[in-house]
């Protein structure tokens, strides 16, 4: 079933309008250009075929070719892009289209899908072999021609700015709040305040949309700034990173303290009774029971507070705090769609990557645990 | 009680805010024009109200159809894949979504649309999945041995004991909606985000402020109208 409604998207995707786009320069847009339609046809009809085929051969062939696509699908992209420059100006542009991204998701999802029932090694292995083979193609200039690669190559300074700026952004909030949210959740499960006013109001926090958070902090800190002068002096304003981190750090909160409280919950009385029998202190009960046996729980909470930051941080390229949202709404604003796409892209891979990071430490921690 | 509150507040701002220009005059004299007059407060909150039912309303019919489907017998095999798409949708920034759209489909309300829809989708498809899976096993044996048909257990008995998770997904889908149509004004679309992205392009903190109480009070009322609903269906289960 999950095989013929991701080949039904597949074949859809490679007669759309556009597996590339040739346009003459970076701010216009292109021309569609749908080179392999019949060639992606032909492997989706054959994943059609394998998935009738019962015998186990079947499924690893099927698998295979759902490897092939996800790993084939940039380089079509690739050479496609090279074959257009070959004979074209050298401000032509050659972006992939619709039918590249939906077709390379419906073969990375069916590889997601097939690998399902295999062993954990096999699984990271072949998403691994993926990797390394779109890795090493990009190392041998195999997607040089494509206009996000040109686009990356153009604004490499500014673009390894801007994501430092996104990654101290999201590093000082997540730091902020775990420090602040924790002894905060510590202190709402011991008084039981779960429902109480602290815990209201940041949830209240949390449906005001961020850009209007955002822009309400420029008046209060820009006013901060001109009453201290000593903290302007410390690059405290109206825009700029402080009202950003701010503004960060208040929709963090909520889940820090929430999962702080369900950590704290999650240690079994009979642990505290026993740590308490033993004549632990307050401290040292915190120390050595409440913390190792709650932090997979807190981690679990980090892991949303991250992801969930590192989003946000996009629109607080609007208040003037930089990051990798400047590259999306710089490129909006001067309608250069390759910006606008390589920017959001790098939110994207980030946002995946810290999620995967996060999994990685929460499956070690539950691991020695 | 909170979204009457809420509401209360919502329409004094829109009453005051029109008469409000001395205020902010006095407040920022260097601004020559301290009121957005570009369009009306109201035409700005109905087109951010407008664009946020519509899409919310693709977002339920398709993540409810999805989610659905994912949990008959013959969609079963497609539920991992569905999930796969949830968590991984749900790392994607709502910004992203709506920055991919518009090499789709250009500048305006267009992408803010497809954007906030297919974004949507995910709360209310993962709420779904979650509501019909947690319908009690002796439940569905005992439709069955009533002789509902299939449909009719779905109508009568599942979808109603998976109301109350499916609200949740819809109050969610509605919420990232109203702040992600506010970021939609950077991309061309009329919505109450227009005065802060004109303010903050102008420098103009007057503008900022109007577009910000307006925006916040509206996802205020929406939010606390969306929970009563929730609540009165939770109530009414148990």
């Amino acid at each position: 079933m999950p095989v013929w409604v991701l080949s039904a998207v597949g074949l859809a995707a490679a007669w759309f309008p556009a597996f590339v786009r040739v346009a003459p320069n970076r701010l216009l847009t292109g021309e569609a250009l749908s080179p392999h339609a019949w060639l992606l046809t032909g492997g989706w009809l054959l994943i059609v075929a394998c998935s009738f085929v019962t015998a186990p051969a079947g499924r690893w062939v099927l698998a295979l070719l759902a490897w092939t696509g996800v790993a084939g699908f940039p380089l079509l992209a690739g050479a496609d892009a090279r074959d257009v420059l070959a004979h074209a100006t050298p401000f032509t542009r050659v972006q992939p289209g619709a039918g590249f991204w939906l077709g390379w998701l419906a073969a990375a999802l069916l590889l997601l899908d097939r690998l399902r029932g295999m062993r954990k090694p096999w699984q990271a292995g072949a998403w691994i072999a993926a990797l390394a083979a779109i890795v090493a193609a990009s190392a041998l200039g195999a997607f040089d021609g494509l206009s996000l690669v040109r686009e990356w190559q153009a604004q490499r300074a500014p673009f390894s700015a801007a994501l430092g700026e996104h990654l101290r952004l999201a590093a000082v909030t997540l730091v902020l709040a775990l420090a602040f949210g924790a002894p905060l959740g510590w202190w709402v499960w011991r008084t039981g305040r779960a429902n109480g006013a602290l815990v209201g109001t940041l949830a209240f926090l949390q449906t005001v949309p961020s850009l209007a958070l955002f822009a309400l902090l420029i008046a209060p800190f820009a006013w901060l700034a001109h009453a201290w002068p000593a903290l302007g002096a410390l690059g405290f304003g109206g825009t700029g990173g402080a009202p950003a981190v701010f503004a960060l750090l208040l929709y963090a909160l909520l889940p820090v303290v929430r999962y702080t409280v369900a950590g704290l919950d999650a240690v079994p009385a009979d642990a505290r009774e026993a740590a308490r029998g033993l004549g632990m202190s307050r401290a040292q009960l915190l120390w050595s029971v409440q913390l190792p046996l709650g932090w997979p729980v807190l981690l679990a909470g980090l892991r949303i507070v991250a992801v969930q930051t590192i989003g946000l941080a996009a629109v607080a390229a609007l208040i003037g705090a930089g990051g990798l949202g400047r590259f999306v709404f710089l490129g909006i604003g001067q309608g250069a769609m390759d910006m606008v796409l390589l920017g959001t892209l790098a939110i994207i891979a980030l946002a995946l990557v810290v999620d995967l990071l996060f999994q990685g430490l929460l499956a070690l921690t539950e691991r020695r645990a | 009680m909170k979204a009457a509150v809420s509401l209360g507040l919502l329409v004094a701002l829109l009453v005051a805010l029109p008469y409000s220009a001395a205020w902010f005059h006095a407040w920022q004299p260097e601004v020559s024009h301290p009121l957005y007059s570009r369009h009306s407060f109201v035409a700005l909150t109905l087109s951010h109200v407008g664009l946020v039912v519509a899409a919310t309303s693709v977002a339920v019919a398709v993540g409810l159809g999805l989610g659905i489907v994912a949990t008959r017998p013959a969609g079963r095999s497609l539920l991992p894949t569905v999930r796969a798409v949830a968590v991984i949708g749900q790392t994607v920034p709502p910004v992203a979504v709506l920055a991919i759209a518009v090499p789709l489909l250009g500048f305006g309300a267009a992408p803010t649309l497809l954007a906030l829809a297919l974004y949507g989708v995910l709360p209310v498809l993962g709420q779904t999945v979650a509501g019909l899976d947690q319908v009690p096993k002796p439940v569905l044996h005992a439709a069955d041995g009533m002789g509902y048909g299939r449909w009719r257990r779905l109508l009568d008995v599942e979808l109603p004991l998976a109301a109350g998770p499916i609200m949740t997904g819809v109050r969610l889908s509605a919420i990232v909606s109203v702040g992600t149509a506010t970021i939609g004004s950077a991309v061309g679309a009329t919505t109450l985000g227009s005065p802060i992205v004109e303010g903050l392009v102008g420098n103009n903190a007057a503008y900022v402020v109007q577009g910000a109480l307006l925006v916040g009070a509206l996802a205020l009322t929406i939010d606390a109208a969306l929970a009563a609903v929730e609540r009165r269906i939770r109530r009414g289960r148990s």
